[in-house]
């Protein structure tokens, strides 16, 4: 049997079109040892779902530059709910003003990394999350 | 939940559950393949290779989207697509990148797309590739379209484990040298010239032609005392006791979707011509064949492992090491039979 890896979903919900920082994040969790699905610009919170769902991920990271992360981020996290992912970690990235920061921990979100963030703060952050779980 | 009747039921949750265990190889896995194997030999595997940048992920994301909408008269098929992708040799790490081409899929529950790893193998799939395309078949899918990593000449692996391989070139990859090298066109049942409206299509083109020819000689005419006699091809042994199909050679640009319903149709007689002359059977075999060896060889291996007192080998590579012996030498050492 071999060891467990860790599989992660990085998606860009809503319509803002910056993805440097979801690919820096995937790049710095792919030379963490993890397998990162990339699904690119553009998604809906429905085709992350699915994509969780498909991919059978342990972690989605999402990033919203866009200022629409109070009404894409609450979606995500329902969609996997019915999907039954409810255990699937939710970790965001982008620009989030601070005073929304206790309502998404409120609402599931595992870990906000704003710019700024060093990798081995969010990949130690997110690895512990998940062996956690498990 | 019940992983095997959730598979069969076609419940998505039980399914992906199910894909992770056997990727993993767990025991958990193991079990749900051997209950799900019987309800598997219904689905055409279809193999997608070729070059890195070459469109593949394109290409299976066009093909599948002819499948779900076909052209009237037919009914749509459900579509499962394994895209295997790289891992990084030093940090076992991975980026799962081919979903980023099909988008347009997204929504259609007919239509199941995984993303995995190589994990190691070299072939261009992945060890578990075989296994997990067992599931999606126990599961209803008609299609399962198996796209390998980037390939270069020699990772074959996909023709192995598929019904149907497609090769898919750009224009621009060299000279007609390149095409009568062995291994990867080889393999081909289609080969697909993707880019075609990037320049240098037809010399591309007519280098896969020329290799095709060399492999199946046309019957030609000439002139003989004044009259036109025709000299038929000598007919090439049949490899592998299956009977002989010619690849047809087409042309695409899959992100506009051209030459799309051509592919699908060389697909379908692809399948039909297997069907009719005995080749589907021939397939199966050397299909399950393939598989039944690796898992023996891992499992020999594992065996001759446990057995195997750990100072012995250490032993043999210290030997190795100062020239003592040699590799050949070393390996009669260890096993003998």
């Amino acid at each position: 049997m071999t060891e467990r890896k860790i599989r992660v979903l990085v998606a860009k919900p809503g319509l803002d079109g910056h993805d440097r920082g979801a690919k820096v994040v995937a790049r710095a969790l792919r030379d963490a040892g993890m397998e990162v699905v990339y699904t690119g610009l553009r998604q809906t919170p429905e085709m992350i779902a699915e994509a969780a769902l498909q991919e059978d991920v342990d972690a989605v990271g999402l990033s919203v530059l866009s200022g629409a992360h109070m009404v894409l981020v609450p979606r995500v996290l329902e969609l996997l709910k019915a999907n039954g992912q409810a255990h699937v970690k939710v970790f965001l990235g982008g620009i989030i003003p601070d005073e929304d920061l206790p309502r998404l921990h409120e609402m599931g979100v595992m870990g906000i990394f704003g710019p700024g963030t060093l990798s081995e703060t969010y990949v130690a952050e997110i690895r512990k999350a998940i062996l956690d779980a498990a | 939940m019940d992983l095997v009747q959730g598979v069969l039921n076609g419940d998505r949750l039980a399914l992906t559950r199910t894909l992770t265990q056997v990727e993993n190889d767990t025991p958990t896995g193991r079990a749900a393949l051997n209950a799900l194997f019987t309800h598997t030999g219904r689905a055409h595997l279809v193999g997608v290779t070729g070059a890195p940048g070459s469109g593949k992920s394109s290409l299976v994301n066009k093909l599948a989207g002819y499948y779900r909408y076909p052209p009237d008269g037919e009914a749509p098929r459900r579509v499962a697509i394994i895209a295997v992708d790289p891992t990084s040799p030093f940090t076992g790490g991975a980026i799962l990148g081919d979903r980023i081409r099909m988008r347009d899929l997204a929504g259609d529950q007919g239509v199941f797309i995984r993303s995995m790893a190589t994990r190691g193998s070299l072939g261009g799939i992945a060890a578990a590739t075989a296994a997990m395309v067992q599931v999606f078949d126990a599961a209803g899918f008609e299609l399962v379209l198996i796209e390998t990593v980037g390939v270069g000449q020699a990772e074959v692996d996909v023709a192995h484990l598929a019904h149907t391989t497609v090769v898919v070139e750009a224009p621009g990859m060299g000279d007609d040298i390149q095409a009568i090298k062995a291994g990867i066109l080889e393999i081909a049942d289609i080969l697909v010239v993707n880019k075609a409206d990037h320049p240098g299509v037809d010399s591309t083109e007519r280098a896969l032609r020329g290799m095709l020819e060399l492999a199946h000689p046309a019957p030609r005419r000439y002139a003989h005392h004044g009259q036109i006699e025709l000299v038929p091809a000598a007919a090439p042994a049949p490899v592998n006791d299956e009977p002989l199909w010619i690849p047809p050679i087409l042309r695409s640009v899959a992100t506009e979707g051209t030459g799309i319903s051509e592919i699908a149709a060389a697909i379908a007689s692809h399948r039909l011509h297997l069907e009719e002359t005995g080749g589907w059977k021939v397939r199966e075999r050397l299909r399950l064949q393939a598989e039944l060896d690796m898992l023996l060889q891992a499992k020999l291996v594992a065996c001759w492992k446990a057995q195997l007192p750990e100072e012995a080998y250490t032993q043999v590579l210290d030997d190795l090491l100062v020239r003592q012996l040699a590799p050949h030498q070393a390996v009669e050492r260890l096993v003998k039979c």
